[in-house]
């Protein structure tokens, strides 16, 4: 125990201000989320990812978002284990179509109002698989999507950009 | 003067046994041989190699105009040769190699879907990749089934899929997905338990069946590298350089040095970037937040080197049929010879942290055992084979440029648990660290693609890469034009997805979770 703290002391903080990167209109968009995140969702955005048939390339980047660098959570956004308890879909595609009736169930199953969000590629157009007898290509072909995050995969940054600007566009809406 | 071929002496012992087997020259297949092989034999070529102890390692078919061809590829202490046989399309029937080799089971049931042809004594008659999108009696890989099918408005849920059930008083059942409780790929698990204890649990696997074998005909070959680095986004290095091997050896093109040594950095960066990821997750399966940070983090810092270096967080599209995308810049390389150094000694301390905790020893030692019978019997690969007694990497054992020049260590366990299969993941870990000084201190000079040339048509090529998973096995033939008519990517995880349902047995539903984040089978790179 002693040396997991001494390994937590030694080691400080890691987690950014996002970002370090250089890209100057992102310099707040951590503090914009959580400023959103607070007027509209009570300080909690619940996201429930549905992995609707990607490569996966998606997921790794999704799940990037809870590493230490990042860490999603401290803007009051969490990911959630049931379409139940979620304010927000994070899909990835293409919907395959071995998915499809488990997409629209999911989304069912999200109380109103809710949000979607289809991401990558795949999700937005259907990515290099595009809709075939196994496909149906992009999200929107499945359930309504209010929003892209396009990127193959996207990366944790584009993620954090494309759900602040879902929820500013929400408020903005009548 | 080379080691005896275990090749010929088998296929001497056919011919004495009865069998009309006929190896052909093959080139775009090596190092592995072609051997035609009549329908009427293929059982008992099954059954003779399992007795001459060859590893089953992928089966797939292809539509011809009367005929259809079914392949089985075997290799034995890193000899490999492709079994071809063909079957008339209107009466396309065959024996089974699933008696002698359980492996062939789901693989077989995936060439019934997709091309139409009886593995007449299958011990399983279930669909296994079809679920409703196609109709029974419509084969998506047949030549005359147009890639844009004939799908429902609106495909339906799977249903009447016979799951195996225990009887039993206080024997109950737990269906699993297909949408998962995290962030992971869907699929469904059907487990029968009796209070925490799971009897048993069977997999339904291809919910993200996305027709890729399908979707790829008629690419050139640079569309085929790109989908082919989909086939399984974390394995995406390792599925594009297979790919373009095969296609590759299959045009004759030769990868210039400068290339195949920057292949081989991205591979071992892959390899790293993923087992670092995953020993964090199974961390975070036993709810030791720390290790999952720790190693979360480690990850993240990877990822970031490989972005500078290449351009992209996971080095999609890299790639390239020829050679790479881009070039490493110098000013690259001591940044990256530094990180895998420091990275070393901070994993080393991780471990030693991680090591002297008893409630994580509890946890992952005995926890989710396979056994080396099993292994072996299901074929398994990578570090799950590893970890149970299969000493086998392609890279050593049948090395390509340019691993041929470079020593492997390849860690070996008995034990088959959870722990075991953590240990070979950071032993791997550090085998790639090697790797990756031993490359660095050589960069090779000279231009990092060539060019492209048509592939004549009907010309084939087999690639067999070492992924992070294990061996990718990818075959490929062109068509007219230098146009894709057959793409088959085989994953490891074709191997390890059947080990999931063995080693679970015995074991309390709550370590499910662990025992599958150990194995990490690739969803989407099993159902394609
Ligand atoms: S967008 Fe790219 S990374 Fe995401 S699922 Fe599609 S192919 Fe994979």
């Amino acid at each position: 125990m002693l040396r997991i703290l001494g390994k937590i002391q030694r080691l400080g903080i890691v987690t950014e201000i996002v970002p370090a990167s250089s890209e100057a209109a992102l310099v707040d968009i951590g503090e914009q989320l959580k400023a959103r995140v607070g007027e509209q969702f009570a300080g909690s955005l619940a996201i429930r990812q549905v992995d609707a048939g990607s490569c996966n390339g998606c997921e790794l980047e999704i799940h990037a978002l809870n590493n230490p660098y990042y860490s999603i959570e401290r803007y009051g956004v969490h990911f959630v284990a049931s379409p139940r308890h979620a304010d927000l879909l994070l899909v990835t595609g293409p919907v395959s179509r071995h998915m499809e009736e488990a997409l629209r169930r999911t989304y069912e199953a999200t109380p109103e109002p809710r949000l979607v969000i289809a991401v990558g590629e795949c999700g937005a157009n259907g990515g290099e698989f595009g809709v075939s007898y196994a496909a149906c290509g992009a999200v929107a072909n499945v359930i309504p999507v209010d929003a892209v995050i396009r990127g193959c995969p996207p990366t944790p940054l584009a993620l954090m950009r494309g759900i602040l600007e879902v929820i500013a566009k929400r408020s903005s809406d009548p | 003067m080379t080691a005896p071929d275990p090749l010929s002496g088998f296929l001497d012992r056919l011919s004495a046994a009865g069998l009309h087997v006929e190896a052909q020259q093959a080139p775009g297949l090596a190092p592995a041989r072609l051997v035609i092989v009549p329908a009427a034999d293929w059982g008992r070529l099954g059954r003779e190699a399992k007795v001459a102890a060859w590893r089953w390692a992928a089966g797939w078919g292809e539509d011809g105009d009367d005929t259809i061809g079914v392949n089985a590829c075997f290799e034995k202490a890193g000899t490999y040769f492709v079994a071809r046989t063909l079957v008339p399309r209107a009466t396309p029937v065959l024996a089974s190699h699933s008696a002698a080799y359980p492996g062939a089971d789901r693989p077989e049931r995936h060439i019934r879907d997709l091309l139409g042809v009886t593995f007449s004594d299958h011990p399983d008659p279930r669909r296994w990749t079809r679920h409703h999108a196609w109709q029974q009696g419509e084969y998506p890989l047949r030549r005359d089934f147009p890639a844009a099918g004939q799908p429902p408005a609106q495909t339906p849920a799977d249903y009447q899929y016979n799951f195996l059930l225990a009887q039993g008083s206080g024997v109950y059942e737990i269906p699993v997905g297909p949408v998962h409780a995290g962030i992971i790929e869907p699929g469904h698990f059907r487990f029968q338990a009796v209070g925490e204890t799971v009897l048993k649990l069977e997999e339904r696997l291809a919910y993200t069946h996305k027709g890729i074998e399908k979707i790829a005909e008629g690419r050139d070959a640079e569309g085929l590298a790109r989908l082919a680095g989909r086939v399984s986004g974390d394995s995406t290095v390792a599925h594009a350089w297979a790919a373009c091997m095969a296609m590759e050896k299959a045009a004759c093109v030769d990868v210039p040095p400068r290339a195949l040594w920057l292949r081989a950095l991205m591979c071992e960066r892959e390899r790293v970037a993923n087992h670092v990821g995953d020993v964090g997750a199974i961390l975070n399966d036993i709810a030791f937040a720390f290790g999952f940070h720790q190693f979360a983090r480690l990850r993240e810092e990877w990822q970031r080197v490989s972005h500078e270096a290449f351009g992209h967080r996971l080095m999609m599209d890299c790639i390239v049929p020829g050679g790479v995308a881009t070039d490493l810049e110098s000013r690259c390389m001591a940044p990256m010879l530094e990180q895998a150094d420091a990275l070393r000694q901070q994993i080393g301390k991780l471990m030693l942290i991680i090591n002297d905790l008893p409630s994580v020893a509890d946890r992952l030692r005995d926890t989710g055992v396979l056994s080396p019978e099993y292994a072996s019997a299901l074929g398994c690969l990578g570090y799950v084979g590893r970890a149970s007694g299969m000493d086998f990497d392609v890279r050593r054992d049948a090395p390509y440029p340019p691993y041929d020049g470079l020593t492997v260590k390849v860690p070996l366990n008995h034990f088959g648990d959870v722990n075991a299969r953590v240990r070979i993941r950071i032993e791997e870990i550090s085998a790639s660290f090697d790797l990756i000084r031993a490359l660095l201190a050589e960069p090779p000079g000279g231009p990092i693609r060539a060019d492209w040339k048509e592939a004549s048509a009907g010309s084939e090529g087999l690639g067999l890469v070492e992924g992070w998973r294990g061996e990718i096995l990818s075959c490929v033939r062109f068509g007219a034009g230098g146009k894709i008519a057959r793409f088959f990517p085989r994953d490891p995880s074709w191997t390890t997805w059947p080990a999931i349902e063995l080693l679970i047995h015995g074991n309390i539903v709550p370590d499910f979770p662990v025992c599958n984040k150990s194995v990490n089978g690739s969803y989407s790179g099993q159902d394609l």
